[in-house]
């Protein structure tokens, strides 16, 4: 007895066939792609009894031709894996549209089962369905479900079981191709008698799929038999000849043939209900997508998800942060302690690891309440009426009506992350489109590029913060249009493009389970997939930012500043009881100490809290505590006084070593080296280093200049507006402006990278996505600021006029019609 | 006529399919093909694209691919 099986689950959209596979296999899931394509592959198992069942859910598909991947990776899985048993999922409240498929899985003659599920569907429209005679019409075990409830779940896992462990299996209902039957029978007997290696293949299937068309069957045949070009020769006569003969294509021959069988079958199966109810998703409809009920749901629902996932999400970050603050503490804890100047190196670099991966764990929950919208969004059907309504206007610049969800992720107005823009491209049917829409996405307004317009903003156009900020917001989407317009117009003008004709599903009341489970099961994967090379790479940035490091004779001059701080310090409280507590060793350990409090306090909220940690503090040491909170005492006042300033020399000193080593950094140098070309965008060395270092993740670009322009003596106020405002006598709103077209502008971030190489399956198009970003965005800064300038332009008046050229350019490309994909006459001929 | 010409509320028997290939293919796996009676629903707020019912189902496709269908008006 075999205690292996392997399932495969195949049944078209929308028949409920996730839910049998969540059904049979719980959490015991996992995802992988299949082999060369960016089609997911879901697979699972369980047990039953001594059996353990793989269960691969194959993705649903109307049919199983050559022409799209998810179909092609369908059927070369039932062909090639050979499963022990194919469960064809139905619809049972739609049998005779499903049949469609069924017959074509049938006729690959492997062991199936008929899976009719959803039959409390089926029941509340009164369809009624005579199962015995379905089963004994199709000569196939069929088994009656409705899984959302649980119902008939044992029966299916017995017949998956039962079939599974047969020998020999054959469907005895053969759909009749009437006149092409003879064709069909002429080229088995070819395929037959080759002997090459093409008896592994269910004949009659072969021949049929030749009899339509298919270039992969072509191929296949050419490659396995040994008379191969001979038979195909044959082939191309026998379709002349039918066509000829009956005036039928014979695709559509083959189609209807199958359409008329299950009709047959339905016939004799089935009781429909008398009369025909106006389906109430058609009444849904009727507002929301109607002229203009439906833009306004439609920017309602957008609404809605930036609020309760960017919104709300960054929210629940407040309280998700501290743990992994706490974290970051335990690491902390883990490595050698700082010296009084010198960090240990592999302490640094923990702590930079740390950090870079809290960064990106730190989105985690604005990432589980999206992808619980989006699966809400899925499974109730609402995508469809999202493209429905949006495929007009990206049409004309090459996306798809389904690029409008990854475009919203993306940050459609402020504040959206690529990294999910770019994963939820999955779903557009079309390459180009797909391929297009993933290029551009890095270019919307995502959440980390807004620290630097808001720093920007703050220092050059205060006195237009809103306008600027409109502005912001607006011109990426005026950028990417024209800019995927030419991307399908120039490098992606070959890749194949897909028929938009899509079904408009019946609405569905997503479960809550489905939904939680997807969103969690996403969560996950971006957590594995992402970070491990988030880690790879922020070692690279670290090893960049970190050396060849400071020189010695510098380390020198650092550590004779520090002895003549330390002294002066000694000196002041030489007579006072505090010098013996703080001698030698001990005056690091107070260093830390105070480091520690000082973090602790901001962080503690309200009297009590501060008075815990007090209390908290004074039991570690009272002394050390003295000399924090010296209260009213004068000695510890003084002592109190004299190490503040001791620990602000500290910090100035740490700061200017750092400085200090991003100058010297290799990264320094990479952005010294490219001054002489960003300078005609207005951009000096320190602003290259911040801007490489973005790349990383873009929040970065403050952190890096907030390190370049410390500030240097102690007057002042700490703000990095005021201090870059300071350093950067030159800069102007001119500079400003043309660095923050730069930032819409931006290559995507690592991890966003990541994502491209993922859902476009190859490393150039991530290399590309990665390139041509940079070009532009140099470009347009260059326009904005050399031609500015020449222009004697202000900044306000520079973004004007660069905006109404972007609006123009939008809306003169969207006007440049392209030629139909469909070409009447090169479809005719081929 | 074709199918593209039909205004929303109208509705039209399927008379032939002018294409083939990956959009013939993609309509007739959709549903569409020649017998059929259909009823256009609506059009999408910016005109394009529209949506047909055939046969208690409803499908969304492009004028630029409705052209391909030819349809006699009920």
């Amino acid at each position: 007895m075999k205690d292996r099986l392997l399932v495969a689950l195949a049944g078209q959209p929308n028949c409920g066939k996730s839910t049998v596979f969540n059904a049979l296999t719980g959490a015991k899931q996992h995802v992988a792609n299949y082999p060369g394509v960016t089609v997911d592959k879901m697979s699972g198992w369980y047990k039953y009894g001594e059996t353990r069942v793989d269960v691969v859910d194959l993705p649903g598909t109307y049919s199983l031709t050559f022409y799209s991947p998810e179909e092609r990776v369908s059927r070369d899985f039932i062909l090639n894996d050979k499963p022990d048993v194919v469960v064809n999922v139905m619809d049972a409240s739609n049998i005779k549209r499903c049949l469609y498929l069924t017959f074509q899985v049938m006729e690959m003659e492997n062991p199936m089962i008929l899976n009719l599920n959803m039959m409390d569907v089926a029941q509340n429209r009164g369809v009624t369905i005579d199962i015995e005679k379905l089963t004994r019409i199709l000569g196939v075990p069929v088994v009656a479900t409705s899984m959302k409830q649980g119902l008939g779940k044992t029966e299916l896992f017995d017949a998956i079981t039962d079939t599974g462990r047969k020998k020999s299996f054959h469907a005895r209902f053969k759909v009749d191709y009437g006149p092409m039957e003879a064709f069909i029978n002429n080229i088995c007997e070819m395929i037959r008698q080759d002997t090459g290696d093409l008896e592994a293949y269910p004949a009659r299937w072969l021949a049929i799929k030749l009899m339509e068309g298919d270039e992969e069957i072509r191929k296949l045949i050419r490659e396995k038999g040994v008379q191969g070009t001979k038979i195909l020769d044959r082939v191309d006569g026998l379709k002349n000849q039918f066509e000829a003969e009956y005036d039928q294509n014979t695709a559509l021959a083959v189609a209807q043939a199958r359409y008329a069988a299950a009709d047959k079958v339905a016939a004799g199966c089935l009781t429909l209900p008398a009369e025909k109810k106006k389906p109430m998703s058609d009444r849904i409809d009727a507002v929301v997508c109607h002229k203009f009920m439906g833009p306004i749901v439609l920017l309602a629902v957008i609404w809605l998800l930036y609020y309760l996932s960017i919104v709300q999400g960054y929210n629940l970050t407040n309280y998700t942060w501290p743990l992994l603050a706490k974290l970051r503490g335990v690491v902390a804890a883990m490595v050698p302690d700082p010296g009084f100047i010198d960090v240990p190196l592999i302490s640094a670099f923990a702590l930079w690891l740390m950090d870079s991966v809290n960064a990106l764990l730190n989105y985690i929950p604005i990432f589980f309440i999206l992808f619980g919208l989006i699966a809400v969004m899925e499974d109730s059907g609402y995508m469809p009426r999202m493209a429905f309504i949006m495929d007009r206007l990206f049409s004309r610049y090459g996306l798809h009506g389904q690029s409008t969800l990854p475009m919203v992720l993306g940050g459609i107005y402020v504040g959206g992350c690529a990294v999910p823009g770019v994963m939820s491209c999955k779903g557009i049917p079309d390459e180009r489109s797909r391929l297009a829409t993933i290029l551009i996405i890095p270019m919307l307004n995502c959440l980390a590029k807004v620290p630097l317009y808001v720093l920007l903003i703050n220092i050059y156009f205060a006195a237009h913060k809103g306008l600027a900020m409109f502005y912001i917001s607006t011109i990426s989407l005026l950028m990417v249009l024209p800019v995927s317009k030419f991307l399908t117009t120039t490098v992606l003008k070959d890749k194949p493009i897909s028929p938009f004709v899509m079904e408009m599903p019946p609405y569905h009341l997503p479960t809550f389970r489905g939904v939680v489970g997807r969103a969690l099961e996403r969560v996950w994967m971006f957590i594995k997939k992402i970070t491990s090379i988030v880690v790879a790479l922020a070692v690279v940035i670290f090893i960049l930012l970190q050396f060849p490091g400071i020189s010695p004779q510098r380390k020198i001059d650092f550590q004779a500043q520090r002895d003549k701080a330390i002294t002066q310090f000694r000196n002041s409280i030489a007579h006072t009881p505090y010098a013996e507590v703080l001698a030698g060793a001990k005056l690091m350990e107070m260093v830390l100490y105070w480091e520690s409090y000082k973090d602790k306090k901001m962080l503690a909220k309200g009297p009590e809290a501060t008075d815990a940690l007090n209390a908290k503090y004074r039991k570690i040491n009272p002394q050390f505590f003295s000399i924090a909170q010296p209260g009213k005492d004068k000695v510890a006042r003084k002592v109190n006084k004299s190490f503040k300033k001791l620990f602000k020399t500290r910090k100035g000193l740490l700061r200017e070593m750092r400085k200090e080593r991003i100058n010297t950094s290799f990264l320094g140098k990479m952005g010294r080296a490219l001054e002489p070309v960003t300078q005609f965008a207005g951009f000096n060395w320190r602003v290259n280093v911040a801007l490489l270092s973005a790349f990383a993740a873009k929040e970065s670009a403050v952190a890096t200049l907030g390190a370049l322009y410390e500030q240097n003596d102690d007057g002042g106020d700490g703000s990095l507006e005021s201090r870059m405002a300071k350093s950067e006598d030159g800069f102007t709103p001119l500079h400003a402006l043309a660095l923050m077209m730069f930032m819409v502008l931006y290559p995507p971030c690592l991890a966003t990278s990541i994502a491209v190489k993922l859902q476009s399956g190859s490393v150039k198009w991530m290399l590309f996505g990665m390139f041509y970003p940079m070009v532009l965005g140099i470009s347009a800064a260059t326009l904005i600021f050399t031609g500015g300038t020449l222009l004697g332009l202000n900044g306000l008046q520079a973004m004007g006029v660069f905006y109404a050229m972007a609006l123009g350019t939008t809306i003169a490309t969207g006007f440049i019609k392209t030629k139909s994909e469909f070409d009447p006459v090169r479809q005719a001929i081929a | 006529m074709t199918l593209d010409e039909l205004k929303p509320g109208n509705s039209g028997t399927i008379k032939k399919l002018s294409i083939r290939d990956k959009l013939g293919q993609r309509l007739m796996d959709m549903g569409i093909y020649p017998g059929l009676i259909l009823n256009v629903v609506r059009n999408a707020p910016l005109e394009d694209p529209m949506e047909v019912e055939i046969d208690g189902y409803f499908i969304s496709l492009r004028h630029d691919e409705a052209r391909f269908i030819e349809v006699e008006r009920r």
